[in-house]
């Protein structure tokens, strides 16, 4: 984690090195996927895989880390000096990298199990479509990595991580903890 | 109590399927369903209460339906899609003002000044009432990081704004566009829900502050502290529940002629792609009134599950239905004199726009006539093209007559403001 982190500071230091504006994004992007994953696929415990994620979804994550409405802090101080346009073209960048693949064994099959029953109680398919790639603004959580996606569902149930549109954080506040250790175990070994 | 009007309503509901009510020739045309699939089985695992989804069938028609969110950032003035909008013969629409991302609520101050309030981006905005050498109106964002600032009201020189579960009031606010300040705390009595949490906010006729807090969920017994609307004095003093049993209204506005309060509500989700309908309800009797939420919908349709031991007899009914999940949201008296005759008094409705059902319906303004009885008569397309081949290229939030006479209309989608004025 420690290392981790490092890292991000150290891209974030690189990208404001270059100045907003100063190089296109195809230039920027390298920065963001030192964490992020080259690939698409992020080998950086807590940083998500951006690989494949809906443009739509990125800018309003990219905005709220801008407008300091999401916290995480490397992101935070990565995204102030952004135009709407820059967030548009990173988001644009990123929705084309290669769809992250899954880092984790696949579930075996009582975890399936209860994992599957956790997906249709919640009813996560509906908005996050039935292979949880995604729609619009509604990411791909598929092969997500794991630690990311239990703390980004404990975020939104205790509010922690207010969503850009409140769905997340009514949707979440039902979820138990071993659920959302199930969910978050079988989804980023799909 | 039961006028002719929920006579027409259970007629309505016995007409389901066969076409709608003879009062909504808008509503009847586009709500048609276009031969939808049948529902599939409800689903046998149980879902908590109080989930957002709570209600959904499972299927492949139910599962591809989602809420909508807007884009954080606003739409380029040119690329705006005002070649898509019609409006009748006589009127004009253009762009009044634009790059006001997420732009909701408004409200005009005596300076000709536009506030507009957002829900998912935590700004607020001033609109400056002179365009710029190039007919650009400047836009100023008073303050951003907010938490959910939909609601705008002024008042006094001041400009109140309602966050999510806080009242601020902003004094002198014309003199300090770019220094407001912290302002002083009107209320921060209210509940903290994310769901329908968001508020619409507006001064009466009697100078007090009205307040709605929507029910914390689709469909669930609210708590006493919800499904409501409160007012209360300007100091945040006094507050009192005026009208129960509203889920969610996101627009009031008072009769001119009686001094009654209107207000649209938003009905339930899931229980059919074609009921219940929005209402648009009068409050007659404030503090004596249960608008139905969550046992009675649309004025005539008992709860699958929470209106049992109920009968929609014991709640006041709608004035009228303005589409299922329409998402009815601003309205507004047109008091003033820029439209033709026909169009003074009437009440102007923003239809946001469907999201739970498959052929969407809304993305609209609408007119709802009122009769010599002050009922309402018809309800009828007036500004219309936000909605193309059932997908959105603009989403209406709010309706606002200004001191020219002509009316705005904001687009959360878009983040931009239109004028809509008589043709000279």
């Amino acid at each position: 984690m420690r290392r981790g982190l490092a890292g991000l500071m150290g891209a974030a230091a690189l990208l404001l090195a270059g100045g907003a504006g100063a190089e296109t994004v195809a230039e920027r992007l390298p920065a963001c996927l030192g964490c992020h994953g080259e690939s698409g696929t992020s080998a950086t415990e807590g940083v998500p895989s951006l690989g494949g994620q809906r443009a739509d979804y990125v800018v309003t994550q990219l905005f709220q880390f801008r407008e300091g409405q999401r916290t995480a802090p490397p992101m935070n101080e990565m995204a102030k000096g952004l135009s709407d346009d820059d967030l548009r073209a990173f988001a644009d960048a990123i929705a084309a990298l290669p769809p992250a693949k899954a880092a984790g064994p696949a579930a075996d099959a009582a975890l399936a199990e209860r994992a599957k029953a956790a997906l249709a109680k919640h009813q996560c398919t509906s908005c996050h479509g039935p292979d949880l790639t995604g729609q619009d603004a509604i990411p791909r959580i598929r092969a997500q990595r794991r630690e990311y996606l239990a703390a980004a569902l404990a975020g939104y149930r205790s509010n922690a991580r207010p969503g850009y549109d409140a769905a997340m954080n009514e949707a979440a506040q039902d979820l138990k903890d071993d659920e959302i250790a199930d969910l978050a175990a079988y989804i980023s070994g799909l | 109590m039961r006028s002719s009007l929920s006579v027409g309503l259970a007629a309505l509901v016995a007409s389901l399927g066969a076409g709608m009510l003879a009062p909504l020739p808008l509503l009847a045309q586009e709500a048609a369903p276009k031969a939808a699939a049948p529902a599939a089985a409800p689903a046998a695992a149980p879902v908590d209460k109080g989930s957002a989804l709570y209600g959904r069938p499972e299927g492949a028609g139910a599962s591809k339906l989602a809420p909508i969110s807007g884009p954080p950032l606003a739409t380029a003035a040119a690329k705006l899609p005002l070649d898509k909008f019609k409006v009748p013969e006589g009127f004009k629409v253009e762009v009044y003002a634009s790059g006001l991302a997420n732009a909701r609520s408004m409200v005009q101050a005596p300076d000709g000044t536009v506030f507009v309030g957002t829900r998912t981006v935590g700004k607020v905005y001033a609109v400056l009432p002179q365009p710029d050498a190039e007919g650009k109106r400047v836009v100023k964002t008073l303050f951003s990081g907010m938490h959910r600032p939909n609601g705008v009201a002024v008042h006094d020189g001041a400009l109140y704004v309602a966050e999510l579960s806080r009242i601020t009031r902003y004094d002198d606010i014309a003199g300090h566009l770019d220094d407001p300040g912290k302002g002083t705390l009107v209320t921060d009595d209210l509940p903290k829900d994310e769901a329908h949490g968001w508020k619409f906010i507006a001064i009466g006729p009697d100078n007090k502050l009205y307040v709605p807090v929507g029910a914390p969920g689709n469909i669930n017994m609210p708590p006493e502290t919800h499904a409501q609307i409160r007012r209360m004095d300007l100091d945040g003093k006094n507050a009192e529940v005026i009208a129960r049993g509203v889920r969610n209204t996101v627009g009031f506005d008072w009769n001119p002629a009686t001094g009654q309060l209107w207000f649209t509500d938003n009905g339930r989700d899931w229980v059919s792609e074609d009921i219940p309908n929005d209402e648009l309800n009068v409050l007659t009797e404030p503090g004596r009134q249960h608008f139905g939420f969550p046992f009675c919908h649309q004025g005539s349709f008992t709860d699958p599950e929470y209106g049992w031991g109920h009968s929609c007899q014991e709640f006041t009914p709608p004035a009228a239905l303005l589409g299922p999940h329409s998402a009815s949201l601003g309205m507004r008296f047109n008091t003033g004199g820029g439209f033709p005759e026909g169009y003074r008094n009437q009440i102007f409705i923003a239809r946001h726009g469907s999201w739970n059902r498959t052929q969407k319906i809304g993305g609209d303004v609408v007119v709802a006539r009122l009769g010599a009885d002050g009922k309402v008569s018809a309800v009828e397309p007036f500004l219309t093209g936000f909605l193309q081949d059932n997908k959105y290229v603009g989403r209406p939030v709010d309706v606002l007559f200004i001191k020219d006479g002509s009316m705005l209309v904001s687009d959360d989608y878009n983040g931009a403001i239109y004028r809509v004025s008589a043709a000279q």
